[in-house]
């Protein structure tokens, strides 16, 4: 059980042994105790990077038949699948920045429109007492309750009946609301098979959490800052602007990623209410190209496809790793 | 989720919050309660692919009383193999049984990731972390691959591994099409099949990560000097771990573990892709029987009952695990 002590003075071995845990630093480890855990996280970081590394190195395949054994470490690097798949990501003519495009704005936009509504709600439950304020908290998080598809059934059969149609005499009809005169007409718009209506729904399973979340850590900032202002005469929406919020933004934007990764990755929803392949996401191309029976899916193309719909999503989770988990258990903790 | 006492500050205005509550419950009026109180009333008819253009106002839409809710719980649905008391069953346990193996593994990890000296620290956490960032459709693909028949992975290094003992046979698993439960007589209401084991390996992989970053964090809020008084006092390191660490860890754990619940519960994706709910229903969760209802079968109505029956049961599960998180807090604060 000898200590190495000679350790703090080898600069590479000083970079290793660097402290991230924010700790001091106390004893030092034995080396065989250091040896055997390197061991046992190497093997975590095996079986963690297998699953990874096999799709990776599918990826760079020029074959488009699946590998019949495992192959981790890639034999060719073949960029003809990610360029196939930028290409012509489906056999439906739609564009890979058209994909990109919606799943983007779909994202963006459900992301951005929730945190706007949340963040107001989330300061009056977390800063006013008023009427009803119990009530009120308990009808916002009832929804919480009921996951994405529960939720699904009612949007698709509203939404559906909103449709546009142009009728035989040229006049358009906007159902509900007007109908043609014979009851048909030529379908122009149908909200539930739009990504406007999806993004509707987006916004429905996904505004109670935002809502939760920043209440959560709203409640966290001290009042003095808002007390201060108020004792200068700033009155609450000035209050609410230029102190809550400037306060809020690591939370707002924790928020927002959560919620951006959510949609970014959603599927239950997209593909049940969207049909027209413009409006197809990225997600969705990716179980298209599953199809029904292993042999004819392009794994390649397939892989490349994982790839690039999973690379955006883990570059900012990793990076925002700390803020991110942070943000989770802050609200579950804090209510 | 517990719905925290208030601290509200006493305000001038009394219309004020309400201005500020606006936009939301505006928005959640049209798009959520509306909706809800719609399939709640959906859940009463026999609304099905005919009734989509006109809704409610279909003239041959019928009211059939609670004929849905009762022809689910008594499996009277024309679907093969659906029972709702073994589907209930199977999916409290599949939450349960997840949530027990990836607390106490992310424990242990973050504990040795903890370890005062380590090398290359850093560079495991970041990824380690990766799984949770793989999108669920490819997770699934992946691991459905590992559990092929033929070319998987597992069948190949369960042959490795009887090669030692013996046994030169190629292994030829049928993971996701075998009904019959390996271990029979464990859990008699809902007998597990072998896919339900492969789809607990690869949810294995997917669930620990988060739980031990939630304790990596909490790990590094103890005070150090704890173990160093635990250790004059002689304690050895596995008296500090029960003694020292656990303890303190509980507070940050229990509504982590809480989380993860309710997360596989309804782990929609995940077991969509890789099962689909087979084989014979025998994985199949409360959610994707109800994404089967409206997307598959079109039977809004049935659909509409199920889903006010799953929240039923989101609001038993909110009550208890709420219940918990608030026996810790008092625990963290007494």
């Amino acid at each position: 059980m000898a200590n190495i002590t000679s350790e703090n003075k080898n600069p590479i071995v000083r970079f290793f042994n660097m402290n991230t845990s924010g700790q001091t630093s106390g004893r030092n480890l034995p080396l065989w105790r250091q040896l055997l855990l390197q061991l046992v996280c190497l093997a975590i970081l095996a079986s963690v990077m297998l699953p990874i590394m096999y799709i990776v190195t599918m990826s760079f395949s020029s074959k488009t038949t699946r590998p019949s054994q495992l192959e981790l470490i890639p034999k060719e690097i073949s960029l003809v699948a990610y360029q196939q798949v930028l290409d012509r990501p489906t056999a439906n003519p739609v564009t890979f920045p058209e994909l990109l495009k919606n799943s983007f704005l779909l994202s963006a936009g459900v992301g951005v429109v929730a945190l706007f509504i949340a963040v107001s709600a989330a300061y009056a439950f977390s800063r006013f007492k008023f009427r009803m304020r119990e009530v009120l908290m308990v009808l916002v998080f009832i929804p919480l309750l009921m996951p994405a598809v529960g939720l699904s059934t009612p949007l698709y059969l509203l939404m559906n009946q909103v449709q546009v149609k142009e009728c035989q005499d040229d006049s358009i009809a906007i159902q509900p609301f007007t109908y043609c005169d014979d009851r048909k007409g030529k379908l122009e718009f149908n909200l539930r098979d739009s990504l406007w209506g999806v993004g509707i729904a987006m916004t429905a399973s996904a505004l109670p959490f935002a809502v939760w979340n920043l209440k959560g850590y709203l409640d966290t900032i001290p009042k003095e800052l808002e007390e201060a202002a108020a004792i200068d005469g700033a009155d609450a929406n000035q209050t609410f602007w230029q102190i809550v919020i400037p306060l809020a933004v690591p939370q707002l934007a924790v928020t927002f990623f959560l919620g951006f990764i959510g949609h970014w990755q959603e599927f239950v929803l997209t593909w049940l209410f969207l049909s027209q392949p413009e409006d197809y996401t990225l997600a969705m191309t990716l179980y298209n190209m599953t199809g029904q029976y292993a042999n004819s899916v392009p794994w390649n193309r397939f892989a490349a496809m994982a790839v690039i719909v999973a690379l955006p999503v883990a570059v900012v989770y990793v990076a925002l790793q700390r803020q991110i988990v942070g943000g989770i258990t802050s609200g579950a903790v804090k209510g | 989720m517990a719905i925290a006492k208030s601290k509200p500050k006493r305000n001038k205005g009394q219309w004020l919050p309400y201005l500020y509550l606006l936009p939301a419950f505006l928005i959640m009026g049209v798009i959520t309660f509306y909706p809800l109180i719609y399939q709640v009333i959906v859940s009463f008819t026999n609304f099905e692919t005919q009734h989509l253009l006109l809704g409610l106002k279909s003239p041959e839409l019928e009211f059939v009383g609670f004929k849905n809710y009762i022809d689910i719980f008594t499996a009277a649905l024309p679907v093969e193999n659906f029972n709702f008391f073994r589907v209930l069953q199977f999916n409290f346990w599949w939450a349960l049984s997840n949530v027990l193996l990836h607390v106490p593994a992310g424990v242990l990890i973050a504990t040795i990731l903890n370890t005062e000296g380590l090398w290359m620290k850093r560079l495991y956490r970041a990824l380690y972390i990766l799984p949770v960032v793989v999108p669920p459709l490819v997770v699934a693909v992946v691991w459905t691959n590992i559990f092929d028949e033929r070319y998987g992975a597992m069948n190949q290094l369960l042959a490795i591994i009887g090669g030692w003992f013996g046994n030169p046979d190629p292994v030829y698993i049928r993971w996701f099409e075998d009904v019959k439960p390996p271990i029979p007589g464990f859990l008699p209401g809902a007998p597990l099949t072998l896919a339900y084991y492969a789809m607990m390996i690869a949810n294995f992989w997917l669930g620990w990560p988060f739980m031990s970053v939630v304790a990596t964090g909490a790990l590094q809020s103890i005070p150090k000097d704890l173990y160093e008084a635990a250790e004059i006092d002689g304690a050895t390191s596995t008296q500090q771990f029960w003694n020292i660490t656990v303890p303190l860890l509980r507070p940050a754990m229990i509504p982590a573990a809480v989380y993860g619940f309710t997360i596989s519960f309804n782990l929609f994706n995940f077991v969509f892709f890789m099962t689909g709910g087979g084989p014979a229903r025998s994985t199949e969760l409360l959610v994707t029987f109800a994404y089967n209802l409206v997307r598959n079968l079109r039977w809004y109505g049935v659909a509409a009952a199920f889903a006010v029956i799953i929240f039923v049961v989101a609001l038993i599960v909110f009550l208890i695990t709420n219940r918990i998180t608030r026996a810790t807090q008092n625990y963290q604060e007494g």
